[in-house]
């Protein structure tokens, strides 16, 4: 039963995902002065949004690892898990928005990259959190979730800039459509509903990878913690050699 | 700091004075806590205690960043004009490089003999360390870039056509940046399997920003180009360096108890 579902859910996920392509492919009409290259942007945009998301959700997950580790150590091992998971789905979005950034500045702007404040920040905003992702692999036992918690914490000071940065600054990278000048906004509604299909189709596909992650990830902890008593125990029967 | 009970710790060996061990010491009975600037100082001291007496820090940092520099030199030859445009990205650059080797031993060192498991039984605040540790380290690299600085403008022909006292504000402030977040960074790196490998790869994503506000505004100091707001740019550092310097004073107890 609980596996229909699920295959149900995936289903869902996957025809909401072709419905999202369908209408910012076919239905979203053409843009006057980029033409079909605009389209990339129901793919940036909802990925950079949901990047943050994601990076939010690890951010909390590592405060409140933090806060519970000691008094409470079942439920600081829930949070780590959805620290990491939130981590890794976010950078996958992250590279996404880095990959179509340059697709559209080529044809746009003439060149794949430029330093602007808004390029930048997202680029050390994916490469914080690699770094995050490498801390996780190289140190280990539960001194490593600490830690990993710290640098997530660090890396997530980087996401308002990011998303400050081209408010703040006058960047290359276009203003903010939602959110900015009084003028912002997207006017055409197909275009609007074309945005907003593929935010919702990205945003359950992620959550689902990410709930899958956390589950795995939550195997994973208890097969560690198994194989940790068994040894404790094995520790404990009585020698006869040495 | 009570002698029974750990074995390896020998407080007169790792540079610290009699008097400084009474003074962490008493740390441990509440009844005579010893003031925060206090342990600062007594961290701080046995610090530069060690420096003087081994000279290592300073001394690869110092050849270290001079081999870097010649090797920039060398690598672009560059011209008066380009050397201006590279110059402050090469002395950025090469500190970085060298501060990451010296980074790695401030705390080597102290894992060694168990002396951060020591400091750690004792209940003085972690941030306390951290603050001398960042101290020392900043004097440390401070030194080497004032060495440093002539025989670099020496070798790229410098001419500065800005206004070059504004590098005495842009310099201290990028090297706190690298050196606070790279003491914090050290510390957490540390702990990993590979330690040595594991700090550049944190620390500098974490560092660009400060970096680039660096780089930029010694360019714009050194080709006195108006068109870049320099001051904009010293002051993102210094927004920097407040937000960093705190959040990592805050945070450091946590890295210093994790286990």
């Amino acid at each position: 039963m609980k596996k229909l579902f699920s295959a149900i859910g995936i289903l869902a996920v996957v025809a909401l995902m072709i419905w999202g392509f369908y209408q910012a492919m076919y239905v979203a009409p053409t843009e006057a002065t980029m033409g079909d290259v605009q389209r990339i942007f129901y793919y940036h945009v909802p990925n950079a949004m949901l990047c943050f998301l994601f990076f939010a959700i690890s951010f909390v997950a590592s405060i409140l690892f933090l806060t519970w580790r000691r008094n409470k150590p079942a439920l600081a091992q829930a949070a780590d898990a959805w620290a990491l998971a939130g981590a890794e789905v976010g950078v996958v979005f992250c590279s996404v928005v880095l990959i179509t950034g340059p697709l559209w500045g080529k044809p746009v702007w003439g060149i794949w990259w430029t330093w602007d404040a808004r390029l930048t920040t997202t680029l050390v905003l994916w490469l914080i959190y690699v770094s995050y992702l490498l801390l996780r692999k190289f140190a280990a036992g539960p001194q490593m979730q600490t830690l990993a918690a710290v640098l997530s914490i660090f890396g997530a000071m980087d996401v308002p800039i990011v998303y400050m940065a081209n408010r703040w600054w006058r960047t290359q990278h276009p203003a903010p459509v939602f959110g900015g000048s009084d003028d912002s906004g997207i006017k055409d509604p197909t275009m609007l509903a074309a945005f907003g299909w593929n935010v919702l189709a990205w945003g359950v596909w992620g959550l689902m990878i990410l709930a899958i992650r956390v589950y795995i990830e939550r195997r994973q902890q208890r097969i560690d913690e198994a194989s940790a008593s068994a040894a404790l125990a094995e520790d404990q029967q009585p020698t006869f050699i040495s | 700091m009570a002698p029974s009970g750990r074995r390896h710790f020998h407080p007169e060996q790792q540079g610290f004075s009699p008097e400084e061990v009474t003074i962490l010491d008493s740390a441990t009975t509440r009844a005579t806590k010893p003031s925060w600037t206090h342990l600062v100082l007594t961290h701080l001291k046995k610090d530069l205690r060690i420096e003087w007496r081994s000279r290592e820090a300073i001394n690869s940092m110092l050849f270290f960043s001079l081999l870097v520099v010649v090797l920039f030199s060398m690598a672009f030859d560059p011209t008066a004009d380009t050397s201006r445009e590279i110059a402050g990205g090469v002395l950025c650059v090469a500190t970085l490089f060298a501060s990451v080797s010296a980074l790695n031993q401030a705390w080597a060192r102290e894992i060694r003999h168990q002396v951060l498991d020591a400091l750690r039984m004792t209940p003085s605040d972690g941030a306390a360390l951290f603050l001398a540790k960042v101290l020392a380290n900043f004097l440390f690299v401070s030194v080497v870039q004032l060495l440093l600085g002539p025989i670099f403008f020496i070798m790229y022909n410098l001419h500065p056509l800005g206004d070059v006292w504004l590098l005495a504000l842009v310099i201290p402030l990028g090297t706190w940046a690298l050196v606070a977040n790279g003491t914090f960074f050290a510390a957490i790196s540390i702990r990993s399997r590979n330690r040595e490998l594991l700090l550049p790869l944190i620390l500098f994503p974490i560092f660009l920003p400060a970096l680039l506000a660096m780089v930029l505004s010694t360019k714009t100091i050194l080709t006195g180009d108006d068109s870049d707001p320099t001051l904009l740019w010293i002051k993102l550092l210094g927004g920097y360096d407040v937000i960093f310097t705190t959040v990592s004073l805050l945070l450091f107890d946590t890295v210093l108890q994790a286990e």
